[in-house]
Formats: C-alpha cells, structure tokens, sequence
C-alpha cells in the first residue's frame, strides 16, 4: 500500500488551472522523483500536499484522507516541507531554527538525540549553532531547512529545489545527505529541475508539464528516455 | 533643576504607560503587518471596565488592594476577550485583503469601540477613585507618589515578562516564527490563527493594564480617552521602530520624557507664547520627524521588508 496515494489533485489560484489532475503514489520508504520545466507546476503540487495551497481531489496519506487538514497537522501526522528558497528563521539561531522543526512534539530526550543525529548528518550547522540563520551562505542554510524538517521525525520528505543556487560542492553534499536520508528509511518526494541529479537518486519518476503528469516510469527508464533527454537533460 | 527632576519623573511614568500601550501596536504588526488602530479603544475599555467593577466592590468590605486587583483582574479578562474578538470578526477575514482594507477597517472597529462606549458609559467624564494610599515621595525637591511609583514598577515587570515571554518560551519562538515567515512556521506545525489570536490577547491584556494605570494617575476616565493615548503609543511605536518590543519600550519612555520636558520647558523657552497645554504637539512633531528623517525608528531595521 503507498504511504502516500493522490488522485486528480487539482490547484488554480486567481483563475489560473496551475494542477490540471495529478496522480502520485509513493511508497514506504521510497524516493521519488517530480521534474518538470519551470512553471510546470512541481511547487504548486509540494505546496497542496502541505496544505498551503487548497486543492481538489483526494490525497491519501498512511490510509488516512488529508482533506480539509491544515497544513500545521499535517507535520503532526509525519508530512513535511522543506520550501523552495528554504523558509529559514533568519532572524533565529540554528539551533532555534532545528527546534522550531521539533515545534509539535514534546519528547525532550528524543528531542536533544534528534539535535544529535542532525549534526551528524550536518557537521557544519554544529560549528554554526548559535548563528544567526539569516547571516549563513544558501548551502548553510539549506541544511538548516533539511534539518529543521528532519527535527519533525517526518515519515514524508518533501523537497522543494533543493539544488537551487547552490554551487557545484554543496550541491553534491545536499544530494549525499538526500541519500543517507533516504537509506533512514524516510519516504522522500524530491521536485528539482535538475532532472539529471534528481533522478540519479531516485527510484521512479514523473514529468510534470503544462500541470499534468505526462511521463512516469522507473528513474533508470527517464533518464534513458529520449523525451526526457531532449526536454530535460540537454541532450 | 527640581523642575527638571520633577518633568523626568512624570515623563517616565507617562511613559510607562506609551510603553504597555506600544507594545501592543508593535506585537500585531510584528506578526500581521497590521496597525491595529482599535487599540486605543482597548485601554479605555480596561479603564471602564475597572471602573465599573471598583464601583461595585467598594460597596462591600474588600480592601482597596484587593478591589483594586480584582478590578485589573476583570479589565484584562474583558480585554483579551475583546482583542480576540476583534481579530476573529474584523481582521481575519481581511488577512489576504489589500493592505488598505484592514487599516480602515481598524479606523472603524475604533469609531465602533468608542461609540458603543458613549452608549453605555455616557458623554460624561467619571471620576476614579483614590484606592491606594496617596503618600507622596520627595526625591531633590521633585515629587512622586505612591500610584506613580506602582506604575513604573508594574510596567518593568510586565515588560520584562513579555520578554522572557517572547525569548524564551515555545509560544514566543512561535510567535517570532509567524512574524518572520508564517508559511514556514506552518510548515513547523504552528497554528498560525492560534497565535496571532494569543498576539491579540497578549496585547490587549497589556492595555487593560495601562488603562488602568492612567487612570489611576489622573483619577478620570472618558470613553474619548482612548483616541489621543492610542495615537500617542503608536507615535511610540513607530519612534522604537515599529514590530520591535524593545524598541516600543524605549519609544515609548522617550515620548513620554519628550513630552513632559517638552511641556515643562516649552513656556519659558517661547516667553510664554507656548505654554505646557501644547504637551500634545511634541508627539506629533516626534512622529513626523521619525517619519522623515528615520521610517524605520530607532532599533528597527526593516520596517518595509513585509509586504
């Protein structure tokens, strides 16, 4: 059974049909790719899921309608976003930002081991904790984003752009992480537009265009597929 | 000097008062972006609502004390249920609204506030009772007594709470993260509406307080009071810089030392052509020179950041 299954998902703010009716299934500890061009939709759909945006069409998550649930309950129920352009408090520490992520529960000592396992994952936000979020470069502060979500013990991770203008190094230690994450046994939606990397880490994918899911097969199979080369890779 | 000594003490009780009144302006823009122009209109509720409780306490055999706190008690339950209540009704609905729709629509809850307290309170001018005792201290030749003292006191301890509040609490990380970026604190798990409603009562709490407080110093109440004390605090606000606490504690015994200075001295200073009934241009003069030479007041960094 997926542990997260959606059917026709549509979002259209101020008349615009952003999501046409999207299927999505992902499966317990599975990573799974969403590219698409810019505009093609991959936010909008993140941001549904969350509960950001209102939609239309039945998400079901761990066999339970997230209907109507606002986006503050759904991290309660395991589900989390780490936003495109990353969402850190700036005007926090890092280490207030790691626990704004643990805001819904109230286990202290699994809590402070959690802190522990992030600055494992992350040795650099150690060295950084008592810094002010908003003074870290964007790789920085894209971990503060990926930990502070970890800090929810989310059994869904999505992740918006991750990649985004990072440089080429940081860029490569995001996508490590993104692994080990993964290898944790956390289920992972990864939206990127770099198709390339984000399907070299995943297992499946779909093709956003235009609002609809127009391709989606095994992340092998699209990255060899000759549409997927032409529109995508640069190829 | 004993007049300048005595302008200081005024001036800082005064401005205790801008203080409490300020932060309550400053909170709900830190999180809202809004300028909650109503909430003047909650300190006068404070005050009439304890008013009317002294006046049926006092019929009984309960120490002034005791009458006294349990008036406070009253006006800041009245008044956080009033600031929810304001929020729920008027500003929820407009929190996606064009920023100009929930600024009248504050101009109006005020409006509202006053007249519904014409019609129960009535035009008149109601005298405060004297509950504590009116001992009087003699500091250099300046003058302070009991309830002034009290006000300053209560003042530094309620800001100091709402520090520690704001700092150190889940709630206030919570407050802090909806300021920031309320999508992202969603994205925590905070109840965005659950702790802008806390803002509300949070603030109007402090105003029931305040409304207290003037009215225990200048022993009146009048349903217009609220207006020219709220206008007074949001000046304090703004010259803190606006959505910063510290800030609308500093602004606010800044106004209040401006003004009393600038009444005690204004007389003298233009041979008797400005006498201290011109108390009330400082703030202004204040305002509009924050307002031009430095929007963004004095601790504020980024007063135009949030859209």
């Amino acid at each position: 059974m997926s542990l997260l299954e959606v059917r026709d998902l549509k979002v259209s703010y101020g008349g615009i049909h952003a999501l046409k009716g999207i299927d999505l299934d992902i499966a317990q500890g599975e990573l799974v790719a969403l590219i698409g061009s810019n505009g093609a939709g991959k936010t909008t759909a993140l941001k549904a899921l969350a509960g950001l945006l209102p939609g239309t069409g039945q998400v079901h998550y761990a066999g339970q309608s997230l209907h109507n649930l606002p986006a503050h309950q759904r991290v309660r129920a395991g589900l989390a976003l780490v936003p495109e352009g990353r969402g850190v408090f700036a005007r926090m520490s890092v280490e207030e930002n790691l626990h704004m992520g643990a805001y819904c529960r109230d286990d202290k000592a699994a809590i402070v081991q959690d802190l522990a396992l992030v600055y494992t994952l992350f040795p650099r936000l150690a060295e950084r904790r008592a810094q002010l979020a908003g003074t870290l470069s964007g790789g920085e502060q894209q971990m503060v984003a990926m930990g502070r979500a970890m800090m929810s013990r989310p059994r869904l991770l999505m992740l918006d752009e991750p990649s985004m203008g990072l440089a080429p190094m940081m860029v490569e230690k995001i996508f490590t992480t993104i692994r080990e994450i993964s290898a944790q046994g956390v289920s992972i939606l990864l939206v990127e537009q770099n198709a390339k990397l984000a399907l070299e880490v995943a297992s499946r994918g779909y093709v956003l265009e235009g609002g609809k899911i127009t391709l989606s097969d095994g992340a092998d199979c699209l990255l060899g597929s000759d549409a997927v080369q032409r529109a995508y890779l640069g190829a | 000097m004993e007049i300048l000594l005595q302008q200081i003490i005024n001036g800082l009780v005064q401005g205790s008062v801008y203080a409490l009144v300020a932060l309550g302006y400053t909170m709900v823009y830190g999180i809202l972006g809004l300028i909650n122009f109503a909430h003047g209109e909650v300190v006068m509720v404070g005050a009439m609502v304890a008013l009317a409780v002294i006046k049926v306490l006092l019929a009984t055999a309960l120490s002034p004390v005791l009458v006294l706190l349990l008036s406070l008690l009253a006006a800041v339950g009245v008044c956080m249920a009033l600031g929810y209540g304001i929020e729920r009704v008027a500003y929820r609905p407009l929190r996606h609204a064009p920023r100009l729709a929930p600024l009248i629509t504050a101009i109006g809850v005020s409006i509202v506030l006053q007249t519904l307290a014409m019609i129960i309170w009535g035009r008149e001018y109601h005298a405060f009772p004297q509950l504590l005792p009116n001992a009087s201290h003699s500091i250099g030749g300046a003058v302070i007594n009991e309830v002034q003292i009290a006000i300053v006191l209560v003042a530094v301890l309620m800001m100091a709470g709402l520090l520690l509040l704001v700092h150190r609490t889940r709630l206030g990380r919570a407050m802090r993260a909806v300021a920031e970026n309320p999508s992202a604190a969603a994205l925590m798990g905070v109840n965005i509406n659950g702790v802008i409603s806390t803002t509300f009562m949070l603030g109007s709490a402090l105003a029931a307080v305040a409304g207290l407080m003037v009215s225990a110093n200048y022993g009146i109440v009048h349903y217009y009071m609220g207006f020219m004390l709220g206008l007074k605090a949001f000046t304090a606000a703004v010259l803190g810089g606006i959505g910063n606490l510290r800030g609308a504690m500093l602004g606010g015994v800044m106004l209040g030392l401006i003004e009393s200075l600038g009444a005690g001295y204004s007389g003298a200073l233009t041979g008797g052509m400005f006498g201290s009934n011109y108390q009330d241009v400082f703030a202004f003069i204040v305002l509009i020179a924050v307002l031009i030479f430095r929007p963004s007041g004095l601790l504020g960094e980024r007063v135009a950041e949030r859209a």
